[in-house]
């Protein structure tokens, strides 16, 4: 294992860490926020030094890097970031529990947005920024931003590309160009772009600027803290409807965008999974507005939360406008449904992804044909092209530590004793990224009932949504740890 | 800078290596999944899975866009139809081709234009030009030449019994009686930067650059016993050899070939009528000394196995064959190499890669761009040749006053006729050509890059 280049990563991330916490000291100080300023400033402190220590540490590294260290390093970069990002709150004490203000900061970097705040309003502007900018960072992922913008000679080589696929979601992560460092900047840039664009339709509908702007990170990152206690519901149509677009382009594989600005038009209509992404969203909405009927005054406010609500839960943001737990079950079976699917792979958004379902369905419809035909020989196609047996032996067990995770962490969850239907939902909700789930963890509502047990394994399972399980299992496993 | 690599087999990841270190944009084609992912995992690359020479996957690899198409796939047939696509889908593009089968040679340098080519390169005609090189010049593994010529960097191994073992740089003079300047060492595979009070020691592979003369002054007074080859034996027929042996034939050297395959020596007997083809295993000793090695002048091992090639050249070495030539397929372990006396290594790849990095920089285009670059030790250093020009900085000002990159050296200034090994005083004008010696990771594009920022 190169611990040593591990550490060469980790302590600039931890530096970019750093850095990134000075504009909600910023905004602390302009508002005169004594004691969460001093939280970010002793957070800073702290993160400089072990940043600093580890960069000490890593002199001397060598360049032997390979898929495992690419897993491990992505793993404990999360964690690192974590356990320091969340030293803010800690020690302003805003959330006096350290497991609380924990469970927060990985709520914000995977882009769940699950709190366990009852007033959210309460906190101070600084954290407010700190909480929703989480969201934007971890939304494309800290080390590819590092990637981007670091001028280490570590960019050019081609071992980055392990920590480009451990810490990118999807099956079958490549790159946009030849070299990871544009690839990175390129993705970072359309990244920033829209997320800019985002900010500029949210003030065109007269949202206050620090509200445009954490909602926009929140949009962005396909995260969900709203920096109201009712998420988006206060705020106008237009800024619902503005939310719900940018949610659904979130949930957009990039790539498909860097198709639009090289113009290959043909290639994005010809994308089977933007076309079954918007078939889903679109079948939902459908279905769901048919469910409601009669449910809201008019039409349009029905088609309106519908569709609001449907985006937000299949893009994992979990922002709300209406309480959904109190919709008729249907609905909520088709939430359910949508919180298990996810987003397009090479999004921002979490969850099983489309891109995988759509493998596991053709490989399913294959198997089926081969009972029919033993000895028949078939290729998996996506968009045309043949899919690596290699890649759907790794997408079946991708879902099969899929479902053991959720159910394990369902049995420990329900130590609390809530509901079967809050645990379920609790542990869907932060596994896929999501957010909100139903009943005691609904819309509504927030984290803050569990036990300490159950929001380390809620933590873990963040953690492993986001990452999508290997590197999070890889460190659980004796082998990564043994010498080579 | 845009570049297409389609086939990536043992020369095209070479190739790989190569130029992703000088930061192009490079795309690899190739059929095979396996070798993409492994290429992708070392360099900073993207891949294309699919046939290099359709449409379809050139155009997924981006050839509109691309200034330069290298095709190296095994087949010279789908690199000709991969460089005439590429060059019809963008008529702008550079296209390189290998082409190694002999009968195509001819209509390749006739009919370039009609394939779209730029430049065809055949790995095995150069090393066997290489060889040949060696043979006519021996006492050294390897030498390059600048300077038109005037100038050469050659490559000698410090046997035990040299002169040169357990010597201070420093003392180097009173030995070689000649002006002469090493620019590298080779030690247990790394390379380095000698100074004066750097001592030599047995094993060690030096590079030395001089003039012509100076170079056969030194091999004298070194007691390198330098006698013209008349005989020499190779082992194995494959392409290499046949090249050899067809040049060789014209200068009156005798060889003898030994092959395996009884059709192959057919044949090779068939186009090849005034050399001695012999069926049979080389690695059978008694055959070799049936066919006399212990006093032929020189033994080139060309079998398609490495192994093979090594172990026969350790017994010519053992043997007490004056030179021995031998032929690796892939480099990989050079520290295991340097601890044999394999006597020069010909690696048919490395020879071509170079030629073609040389392409590639001269392509960039830029005023003041590299001469003639050559790679040494092992790849690990590189010799490039400038002409001093106008925008050439620090004109006339003495070396010791300038400021020079770490790991930069300058090993020989060509006045005109005059050549001058350069000492502190030493300076370079305007016409002149200079000779640069670099070790760096940094890429040396045109001479002002070696002057400190």
């Amino acid at each position: 294992m190169n611990y040593k280049m591990m550490g060469r990563f980790m302590s600039r991330i931890l530096l970019l860490e750093a850095v990134f916490m000075l504009p909600a000291l910023c905004i602390n100080l302009y508002e005169t926020e004594w004691t969460s300023a001093m939280g970010f400033v002793w957070t800073i402190a702290i993160t400089i030094i072990v940043g600093v220590l580890l960069s000490v540490f890593s002199k001397g590294y060598q360049k032997r890097f390979f898929a495992k260290e690419g897993l491990v390093c992505v793993a404990f970069s999360w964690i690192f970031m974590s356990l320091l990002g969340c030293l803010p709150f800690y020690i302003s004490g805003e959330i006096p529990h350290f497991v609380d203000a924990l469970f927060e900061i990985v709520s914000g970097f995977t882009t769940t947005g699950a709190s366990i705040l009852s007033n959210v309003e309460g906190l101070s502007k600084g954290m407010l920024y700190w909480r929703s900018f989480s969201h934007w960072l971890g939304g494309m992922g800290v080390l590819v931003f590092l990637l981007a913008f670091s001028s280490g000679s570590e960019s050019n080589s081609g071992f980055t590309m392990h920590l480009l696929r451990a810490e990118s979601p999807g099956p079958n992560v490549g790159k946009l160009v030849p070299h990871m460092k544009k690839t990175a900047g390129l993705l970072y840039i359309m990244y920033i772009l829209l997320t800019v664009l985002n900010m500029i339709f949210l003030l065109l509908g007269d949202m206050p600027l620090f509200d445009a702007v954490c909602t926009a990170f929140g949009t962005a990152g396909t995260g969900g803290f709203g920096i109201r206690n009712d998420s988006i519901m206060s705020y106008s149509p237009y800024l619902q409807n503005v939310c719900t677009v940018f949610m659904l382009l979130f949930g957009v594989n990039f790539s498909c965008f860097y198709l639009l600005i090289i113009r290959q038009f043909k290639s994005i209509f010809r994308d089977e999974e933007l076309k079954l992404y918007l078939g889903i969203v679109a079948g939902s909405i459908a279905l769901i507005v048919w469910n409601l009927r009669g449910f809201y005054d008019t039409f349009e406010e029905t088609f309106r939360h519908a569709a609001f609500q449907v985006s937000s839960i299949v893009t994992t943001t979990g922002f709300a406008t209406a309480d959904f737990d109190l919709w008729p079950s249907f609905s909520k079976a088709i939430i359910i449904l949508l919180m298990i699917v996810g987003a397009c792979a090479g999004s921002t958004g979490g969850g099983f992804k489309i891109g995988r379902l759509l493998l596991v369905f053709k490989s399913l419809r294959r198997s089926v044909q081969q009972i029919v035909h033993p000895q028949k020989v078939q290729i998996v196609r996506v968009n045309g092209q043949p899919v690596n047996e290699k890649i759907l032996q790794n997408t079946n067990a991708y879902l099969a530590a899929y479902v053991i995770i959720i159910f394990s962490s369902f049995i420990v969850i329900s130590l609390d004793g809530f509901s079967t239907m809050t645990n379920f939902s609790a542990v869907l909700a932060c596994f896929n990224n999501i957010g909100p789930g139903l009943e005691a963890v609904g819309p509504v509502c927030n984290f803050g009932g569990f036990s300490v047990l159950s929001k380390l394994v809620l933590i873990v399972d963040m953690l492993a949504g986001r990452l999508e399980i290997f590197p999070i299992l890889i460190l659980l496993s004796r082998t990564t740890w043994k010498h080579r | 800078m845009k570049i297409i690599i389609a086939g990536v087999g043992k020369m095209g990841s070479t190739l790989t290596r190569h130029l992703s270190a000088e930061g192009y944009d490079l795309t690899l084609i190739d059929k095979n999944i396996r070798v993409l992912e492994e290429n992708q995992e070392k360099y900073d690359v993207m891949v294309v899975q699919g046939n290099c020479a359709s449409m379809e996957v050139l155009s997924q690899a981006g050839v509109a866009e691309a200034d330069l198409l290298i095709a190296m796939t095994g087949a010279d047939e789908i690199n000709l139809l991969c460089c005439m696509t590429a060059h019809g889908m963008n008529p702008k593009i550079h296209t390189i081709s290998r082409i190694r089968t002999p009968e195509y040679a001819d209509q390749v340098y006739k009919l370039g234009d009609m394939f779209g080519l730029s430049l065809a390169v055949n790995p095995e005609k150069q090393a066997a030009l290489e060889i040949e090189r060696l043979l006519k010049y021996p006492g050294f593994l390897k030498r390059e030449t600048f300077a038109k010529g005037r100038v050469e960097i050659a490559e000698l191994r410090v046997e035990e019994d040299s002169k040169l073992c357990n010597l201070a740089l420093s003392d180097l003079n009173s030995v070689a009686k000649c002006k002469v300047l090493i620019c590298a060492v080779l030690r247990e595979g790394t390379a380095i930067a000698p100074t004066g009070n750097f001592v030599l020691k047995e094993g060690d592979r030096i590079f030395v650059t001089a003039t012509t003369n100076d170079l056969a002054i030194l091999l004298r007074n070194l007691g390198v016993v330098t006698h013209k080859v008349k005989r020499l034996i190779i082992c194995g027929g494959g392409r290499v050899s046949v090249y050899l042996a067809k040049q060789l034939e014209k200068s009156g050297i005798s060889v003898q070939m030994i092959d395996k395959d009884p059709e192959r020596c057919l044949e090779l007997s068939t186009a090849l009528p005034n050399t001695c083809i012999i069926e049979g295993d080389a690695s059978n000793e008694y055959l070799l000394e049936a066919e006399g090695i212990h006093d032929c002048d020189a033994l080139f091992t060309a079998t398609g196995l490495d192994e093979l090639n090594m172990i026969i050249s350790l017994y010519g070495a053992n043997c007490k064959v004056p030179q021995v030539i031998t032929k690796l397929g892939r480099m990989n372990n050079n520290k295991i190499l340097d601890s044999l006396s394999l006597g020069s290594i010909i690696s048919p790849k490395e020879l071509c890669a170079n030629a073609i990095v040389r392409y590639v920089r001269a392509m960039k285009g830029q005023t003041g761009a590299a001469l003639t670059v050559h790679s040494i030790a092992d790849g690990q250093a590189e010799a490039i040749e400038f002409l001093v020009d106008e925008s050439t900085l620090h004109c006339g000002e003495p070396l010791r006053k300038l400021k020079l990159k770490q790991n930069v050296l300058v090993a020989c200034i060509a006045k005109g006729i005059r050549t001058e090994i350069p000492n502190g005083d030493s300076v370079f004008e305007k016409g002149d050509t200079v000779i640069v010696v670099t070790n760096g990771d940094e890429v040396i594009y045109q001479l002002n890059d070696i002057f400190r920022a």
